[in-house]
């Protein structure tokens, strides 16, 4: 299927279609060929799902997938109608990666860029050590989240579990529901204006406008595990 | 690494096909254990009074009709017997321990695999698919069924060291994972009188369940205590004559997935197993918390 009209779609079906074929082709698009979406159905399951994307694209992944689907994603634009395995845009670097469901551990693993909205629940270690991405969660999220997270936010619409930022280096981290217990060296910071419009802007982003921003509080690195140098401030 | 997967019914529509779907989950999880694997089913229950008993018998064919013959004259009761390639299930009306006994006393060379109203274990090495054409699985019925695909780590790759784990009348335990606490354990287990039979981590973790259990715990309150005693990565599946429980350690390191509709409650290592389920696109699918005991049916 081509690019013909504006309606066109490229659908790829997993149940009779190889994984390799599926994640070559979209290695292979260039920026026109981009612009044309595609829709990627019967996933049942399976690991690596349109990892590795490095184009503009609109994605549409009709299920539940496995591990690492839309890792290190480069400029695309992926949506998940299901739960995601462990891992999801695991080291994303730009582009934005919206999960339907529920999410497993290790969501936004290292990922440097880009904005990854969980719509459900993301399990323990979501953002470990986060250098950069944005990730909003409209559940809640698991125990160890942000471990080592050293730069980007994470929202975190409903409660974090035990450990929530624990040996932090420069992440946000911003909670609306209850926080089970802090990590090392994470505190509870002041809120000022800034941060409401970081977060307001964050909101709207992950298409979740409705949610206040003076309902979170806001959490970061008290910076005492790491050397500090305020004279680095600007590169983080 | 090693695979499981369980397929608990909450309404009884699908009891024949429990065993086409759940032998399509086994077989899925191949990858994540090749060397072995086996299920426990809970399927049809005896006469009133009566136990089934699950046997294994290693080695050429084996005269089952006559050991049942002999179970049922000294039991005083009619005894049934289902032959399942070199298993079969014994069904007699006598109490748990009779029973071991008898069957000790009239040949130590069999194997008792389970003892129960409604479990039946049957494990061997070889690939899932093997293990579910050798015991027919797809033509098998029930309420629900557990299942493991081993990759064996802690011990060697044998009948015995592959799962489920009886842990009991009707109880049984699948595990991925590994303990490091084992030895000592096993040791005091022993000394409470738990026989354990092999060097397997996962076995001692079917025997701690036994031992709290004899101590009068619930299953939950005995799930609750292995997270305090039980040193290791696990996540376990188990399996009781009702009810359904899985359990991950508080660090969480070892995979799980759930899927809930109004018709079942499907557990696996991976997703990829529960994507034959019918439904399965309408189900609740999700990740179980660390440290956190889930219980279905009559599993309290």
């Amino acid at each position: 299927m081509g690019a013909e009209n504006d309606m066109a779609v490229e659908v790829f079906d997993l149940a009779t279609g190889e994984l390799r074929e599926l994640n070559q082709r979209l290695h292979d698009l260039n920026e026109d060929a981009a612009k044309t979406p595609w829709r990627i159905v019967h996933p049942r399951g399976a690991h690596a799902v349109a990892a590795g994307v490095d184009s503009p694209v609109k994605i549409d992944i009709e299920g539940h997938v496995g591990y690492y689907c839309a890792g290190m994603n480069q400029h695309a634009q992926i949506t998940v109608h299901g739960m995601v395995g462990v891992g999801v845009a695991e080291n994303m670097m730009s582009g934005i990666v919206r999960v339907k469901g529920h999410a497993s551990q290790s969501a936004g693993a290292t990922a440097h860029g880009g904005l990854l909205v969980i719509e459900g629940d993301a399990a323990s270690r979501c953002g470990i050590s986060m250098k950069g991405i944005d990730i909003v969660v409209g559940g809640s999220v698991g125990h160890m989240s942000c471990f080592m997270a050293q730069a980007g936010h994470l929202l975190v619409c409903g409660d974090a579990d035990e450990a929530l930022g624990d040996s932090l280096y420069e992440a946000q981290i911003y909670v609306r529901g209850q926080v089970k217990g802090l990590g090392a060296d994470c505190v509870e910071k002041e809120m000022r204006d800034e941060h409401l419009d970081t977060l307001a802007g964050l909101l709207e982003k992950a298409e979740m406008g409705k949610v206040k921003p003076s309902e979170f509080r806001r959490y970061g690195s008290a910076r005492q595990l790491y050397n500090f140098q305020v004279d680095n401030t600007s590169r983080y | 690494m090693c695979g499981i997967v369980g397929l608990y019914l909450k309404k009884q529509d699908l009891a024949g096909e429990i065993g086409e779907l759940f032998a399509s989950m086994l077989v899925c999880m191949t990858g994540r254990g090749p060397d072995s694997a086996g299920f426990a089913l809970y399927g049809n229950e005896p006469a009133a009074g009566h136990i089934k008993v699950t046997l294994r018998h290693d080695g050429g064919d084996y005269d089952w009709q006559t050991l049942a013959h002999s179970l049922g004259e000294f039991f005083a009761c009619e005894a049934k017997v289902q032959i399942n390639a070199n298993y079969a299930v014994i069904a007699v009306r006598a109490d748990e321990e009779a029973l071991a006994q008898a069957l000790a006393d009239k040949d130590p060379g069999l194997t008792i695999m389970s003892i129960g109203r409604r479990i039946e274990i049957f494990k061997e090495i070889g690939s899932p698919e093997s293990i579910v054409d050798r015991f027919g699985i797809r033509g098998m019925r029930g309420t629900h069924i557990i299942g493991h695909t081993r990759m064996a780590t802690e011990s060697a790759v044998t009948t015995d060291g592959s799962h489920p784990f009886s842990t009991g009348m009707d109880l049984c335990l699948v595990h991925n994972g590994s303990l490091s606490n084992h030895n000592r354990l096993r040791t005091n287990l022993e000394r409470a009188g738990i026989e354990i039979r092999t060097e397997n981590d996962s076995e001692v973790a079917a025997g701690y369940l036994m031992w709290r259990m004899q101590q009068g715990d619930t299953l939950q309150e005995a799930l609750e205590a292995a997270l305090e005693d039980l040193d290791g990565f696990y996540t376990f599946a188990i399996g009781t004559a009702d009810g359904f429980a899985v359990l991950r350690d508080p660090i969480a390191c070892k995979p799980a997935v759930l899927a809930e509709t109004d018709d079942y409650v499907a557990m696996a290592s991976e997703f990829q197993a529960l994507a034959d389920l019918p439904g399965i696109d309408e189900a609740d699918v999700w990740e179980p918390k660390p440290a956190q005991v889930y219980t279905w049916g009559a599993a309290n």
